[in-house]
């Protein structure tokens, strides 16, 4: 039990500062550092960190091209107390969603956050941001989101792209694309950006990465595309559920099939699992048990991946880069090797032509000479 | 002439016999492993089918997974040894589906191997720790090997515009070095350095040591459950010793293993073909024999200088 | 005078030698193909059956049926029958023909022909158990002796010839070679000896996949016995065919002793393969109701038709005969072959082969070839003896 490691006084006064029931909070530092991959023990750091009133990071979050999902996402907790308990893990210091104040007020906080903790504040890019004809299509009070990213991530101390728009595009990218939708790594070339893709993104992946931060001033393992690898190291097909079903070669055929119902595979359905970088499988939304696509029955569309998401028609299978051996054998002996009846035929004919002609030559070479010549039998 | 005559059939009679006597020739001295030969023992009651040592080999060994015969190239699904898949998983399921067995094929490296006997220019030999290994620098894919093998292990890669031969080498490109050290009584490499297979299995149906650490393993495994296994250990003998050695409780034919007498594969044909060639002795003999025919047959015939060649008729 | 050999002359492109180079053309495009596709892309050798058609046949029965310079050889030099000396030469070039169609088969075969410089030159990684190396040096080294052997009638023709380098060469080059040509004359016999009884040699090492009906430790003797009367065999058939195609006088008397010689060599094949199996207690298998019983009396009977077709000495003298007899004789030789290589070889239940269509083509291709360079050579170059010419060719 977690409890254990964590002294009782620290965290009696972590709860008090917090103004949260000690367990709660205990619980969820416990739950939010798994998802980062860290040890129970960790939780004592942070406890402590919050304690000593280390931790709470100043985070400015950032709106572009967004549906706002991702945001969303992270506020869609089943327990309410929790929610407010993530918010008083960091300061959160500019955020258009959840900002009572509006207008001017707003745009001054944003100033004054950006002044007071320069190269410290933990910058959250939620949406694209549109390049085309110097991107008009996306402006807040009265300045490009373009500009705005690129001020406010100049003293960032860490930067985060939330959501699939943020990290490449998203939605907003989608064939024609006429606002140049970008993501932010392309935007912020030379900086590292930490890319959490998904539509939405599962906010236990956002979490973790802050904690982390917060807490031991670090990144977790980044991929190539910076991703943190605790969350984006495997495919959905890794980690399926489903998995014992498409290596038995169990497949949904038709949306409310039998099979549907049976909870087969869907890869046929044009499951994307298979090239999909993602912890849905093993960490559901919201909260409710199997709140993820395959869970409720539809395939993966691959919203994390650039060259999927949006991208490839839902029904269209994707090709699986590693297969894997499924759950059948091989017989002890297995047949090989065919017979081609049009050599066959080839072959008698040849044979059976040169044969013969053969024949027929010698039965033209004619039989033996008429009478036998005078030295006979003298053969040497 | 009828001394020429006599003396050829002479001479074709001593070659013939010596061509023929498979018997009559001194036996050649049987093959015994080196000290350290390492290898594999597979016990198929332990083994669950579970293939983790076939993605192991793919991994260890960078083979492409062999797609061809699942719909729509999803599965990994070898059905054999083949150019590019070097362990397998079989199934055996007797015709009345109660007996099965799994059967994990690879090189048996054997003590006396018959593809290094067949090898013209040795590119399969026998190397460090009896490992029967392949050099294709020394290989013109004329794929006499396969012919040889018993247990049809080499394999081709016939799809290649330079194919090779392709066959289990017990992980040895992952050595760099690294020395063997004793790890609960076998010879163990540390992670990652050795077979492949055998590290990842996890219920340790197929492990490595020496053949001797492996022989004494699976004598051990008889003696305390003698009921479970066949009374006999596959490749302690047979085809002159192997190094990859099965225990099972199927008949070792059921899962495929050739019955072999105690007799190296290449035994009789090494026989034969040194009983003829020993030396290069009648070979020369024969030579000499014929040569000196020739010129007698020649020198009979007169003698003429615009004589296209000898031997012409009196 | 009379024996001296001559070119035959007469035009070359015939139709009969057109359609051959039609033949060939097919071929050599479907050899293009093999070259760039590889193997698995076009024929239908596997990992169950690695050889097939080509190894079998051009290979072992090719330089088998080629062995009728070995047998005139023997006949000639050794047991001293000069009466058949004018058949020597023909007999050379078909030799040389048949092997240097067996070495481009090779080249064709193997699947990574551009190290096979190091065969013969690689002699520290020889490994001296192979048998294989063996038969690849002998039939290396034999094809050039072979050639060798045969230059005389090519450096007779360029001697005579216009002025110029090719002359001055020829003229010096003939007296060299005619000094070589007893040790040239008695490799000649030593290499087929060598690797004829080798070619079974390689099939004992298949051990246990090999039918018992097959399977001896007399399988390079057998093959040895069987290639001698092949030879002779080939010899006698081209012989009938460039008597008829060439308008020569037939040498049925010549033939006629040759198929006598036969003969015993036809016994001793027969004792010895029966017997052998009968040593052994393996007959029984040749009574059993399978595949492998009917092949086994198929080249048996081969063997033995030539030997009923031979005995009486008056059928020994009817060319028709005589030519029948010959064929069954590379047939039965051939059958034999093909039993060992491939019906015979079983390598598991349930593994098939049969030739593709790209390697039969291939195949008849360069027997086409074989044929038109055989065409060309006996009519530019002094190989048939003049006496036996009837009319001059048109």
């Amino acid at each position: 039990m977690a409890t254990e490691y964590v002294p009782a006084s620290t965290g009696a006064k972590a709860s008090r500062h917090l103004s949260v029931d000690r367990r709660d909070f205990i619980r969820v530092c416990t739950l939010a550092l798994a998802a980062v991959g860290m040890p129970y023990a960790a939780a004592a750091d942070v406890a402590r960190a919050i304690a000593t009133k280390k931790l709470k990071p100043s985070v400015i979050w950032l709106h572009f091209q967004e549906c706002t999902g991702c945001t969303e996402s992270l506020l869609r907790t089943s327990h309410p107390a929790v929610s407010e308990l993530i918010l008083d893990l960091v300061s959160l210091d500019y955020c258009e969603t959840l900002f009572a104040a509006a207008g001017h007020q707003a745009e001054a906080a944003l100033q004054k956050a950006m002044r007071e903790n320069a190269g410290k504040y933990v910058l959250v890019i939620e949406g694209a941001i549109p390049l085309k004809d110097d991107g008009i299509y996306c402006q807040i009070g009265g300045k490009t989101a373009l500009q705005i990213v690129h001020e406010v991530a100049d003293k960032a101390g860490a930067i985060i792209a939330i959501g699939s728009c943020a990290s490449w595009g998203g939605i907003p990218s989608a064939d024609p694309n006429p606002t140049g939708a970008t993501g932010a790594p392309t935007v912020l070339k030379g900086k590292t950006v930490v890319t959490i893709p998904g539509c939405p993104a599962n906010p236990y992946n956002l979490l973790g990465t802050v904690l982390q931060f917060a807490t031991f001033g670090t990144l977790p393992d980044l991929d190539e595309k910076n991703r943190p690898k605790f969350a984006y190291g495997r495919t959905i097909h890794e980690q399926c559920p489903r998995r014992a079903h498409f290596d038995a070669g169990r497949f949904v055929q038709k949306f409310g099939d039998e099979n549907a119902r049976l909870g087969y595979c869907l890869y046929k359905m044009g499951c994307k699992g298979p090239a999909t970088h993602a912890n849905c499988s093993v960490q559901h939304f919201g909260e409710v048990t199997d709140a993820w696509p395959i869970g409720i029955g539809h395939p993966c569309f691959g919203c994390t991946e650039q060259t999927l998401g949006f991208r490839v028609a839902q029904f269209t299978t994707v090709d699986i880069e590693r297969p894997l051996p499924p759950d059948t054998y091989p017989p002890i002996h297995a047949p090989q090797g065919k017979i081609s009846p049009v050599a066959t035929g080839l072959a008698g004919f040849v044979g059976g032509a040169l044969l013969g002609a053969g024949f027929a030559a010698a039965r033209r070479l004619g039989g033996p000479p008429p009478e036998p010549p005078p030295d006979a039998g003298k053969e040497a | 002439m009828s001394v020429d005559r006599r003396f050829l059939l002479k001479s074709f009679a001593a070659a013939g016999a010596a061509a023929a006597a498979g018997g009559t020739i001194e036996a050649r001295a049987r093959a015994v492993a080196p000290a350290d030969a390492l290898g594999l023992l597979y016990d198929s009651t332990r083994c669950i089918g579970c293939k983790a040592c076939v993605v192991a080999c793919r991994q260890a060994n960078d083979t492409k997974p062999e797609t061809q015969n699942s719909p729509g190239g999803i599965w990994d699904t070898p059905m054999d040894l083949d150019g590019n898949t070097k362990t397998v998983v079989k199934l055996y399921k007797s015709a009345d589906g109660y007996q099965r067995s799994f059967f994990k094929a690879q090189c048996m490296h054997c003590v006396d191997p018959a593809c290094t006997n067949a090898c013209m220019l040795g590119a399969l030999k026998k190397r460090e720790h009896g490992i029967v290994s392949y050099n294709p620098n020394l290989c013109i894919g004329c794929r006499y090997c396969q012919m040889a093998c018993p247990f049809n292990v080499p394999k081709f890669q016939w799809s290649s515009a330079a194919p090779k031969i392709v066959k289990c080498e017990l992980c040895r490109h992952r050595v760099a070095g690294a020395a063997l050290s004793s790890v609960g009584g076998f010879s163990r490499y540390p992670a990652s350095h050795g077979p492949a297979c055998a590290e990842v299995c996890p219920r340790a149906a197929v492990i490595y040591g020496t053949r001797d650490e492996l022989l004494a393993e699976a004598k051990r495994r008889m003696a305390e459950s003698p009921d479970r296994y066949v009374p006999k250990i596959y490749g302690e003998t047979d085809g002159g010793g192997t190094q990859c050695l099965y225990l099972s409780h199927v008949p070792f034919g059921d899962l495929g293993l050739p019955a072999l007498s105690d007799q190296a594969v290449p035994d009789v044909q090494q026989t034969i073909q040194h009983g003829i060639y020993q030396g290069f002795v009648a070979p020369l003999a024969l030579y000499g024999m014929l040569t000196a025919a020739v010129f007698r047959n020649r020198k009979r015939a007169a003698p003429d200088d615009d004589r296209e060649e000898g031997g012409r008729p009196s | 005078m009379t024996d001296r050999p001559q070119a035959l002359g007469g035009p070359i492109l015939t139709r009969p030698v057109r359609i051959l180079l039609a033949l060939f053309a097919v071929g050599a495009i479907l050899i293009v193909w093999r070259l760039g596709a590889g193997l698995g892309a076009t024929t239908a050798l596997s990992d169950g059956y690695p050889w097939g058609l080509w190894i079998a046949f051009d290979v072992v029965t090719g330089t088998a049926l080629a062995c009728g310079g070995y047998g005139l050889a023997l006949l000639v030099y050794i047991l001293n029958k000069g009466r058949y000396h004018p058949m020597v030469r023909p007999a050379i070039l078909t030799s040389a023909l048949g092997y240097t169609l067996a070495a481009a088969s090779i080249g064709l075969d193997v699947g990574r022909p551009w190290l096979a410089w190091k065969v013969p030159m690689y002699v520290w990684s020889w490994n001296l158990h192979s048998a294989l190396l063996e038969v690849a040096l002998c039939i290396m080294s034999y094809t050039v002796v072979l050639w060798i052997e045969l230059s005389p009638a090519f450096l007779e023709r360029f001697r005579e010839g216009p002025e110029g380098r090719l002359k001055r060469f020829s003229q010096k080059a003939y007296p060299i070679v005619n000094k070589l040509l007893i040790w040239i004359i008695a490799l000649g016999m030593l290499l087929p000896t060598m690797h004829q009884s080798s070619l079974g040699t390689l099939m004992i090492l298949t051990g246990p996949k090999l039918h018992a009906l097959w399977q001896t430790p007399f399988l390079p003797l057998l093959f040895l016995i069987s290639c001698i009367a092949m030879g002779y065999a080939a010899v006698v058939f081209e012989s009938t065919l460039a008597t008829s195609f060439f308008r020569r006088r037939p040498d049925t008397d010549m033939l006629a002793g040759l198929s006598r010689a036969m003969l015993p060599v036809l016994g001793a094949f027969l004792v010895l393969r029966i017997g052998d199996l009968a040593a052994r207690g393996r007959l029984a298998l040749a009574f059993s109701a399978d595949r492998f019983a009917l092949a086994f009396w198929v080249e048996t009977a081969l063997f033995a038709m030539p030997l009923v077709l031979l005995l009486p000495a008056r059928q020994r003298r009817d060319p028709g005969n005589l030519f029948r007899a010959a064929m069954f004789m590379m047939l039965a030789g051939a059958v034999y072959r093909f039993n060992t290589y491939l019906v015979a070889y079983r390598p598991g239940d349930d593994v098939h082969y049969f030739p593709s269509v790209p390697e039969l083509l291939i195949t008849l291709g360069l027997v086409a070839l074989e044929i038109v360079g055989y065409v060309a050579i006996v009519k530019l170059f002094p190989i048939f003896s003049a006496s036996r010419q009837t009319a001059a060719q048109a």
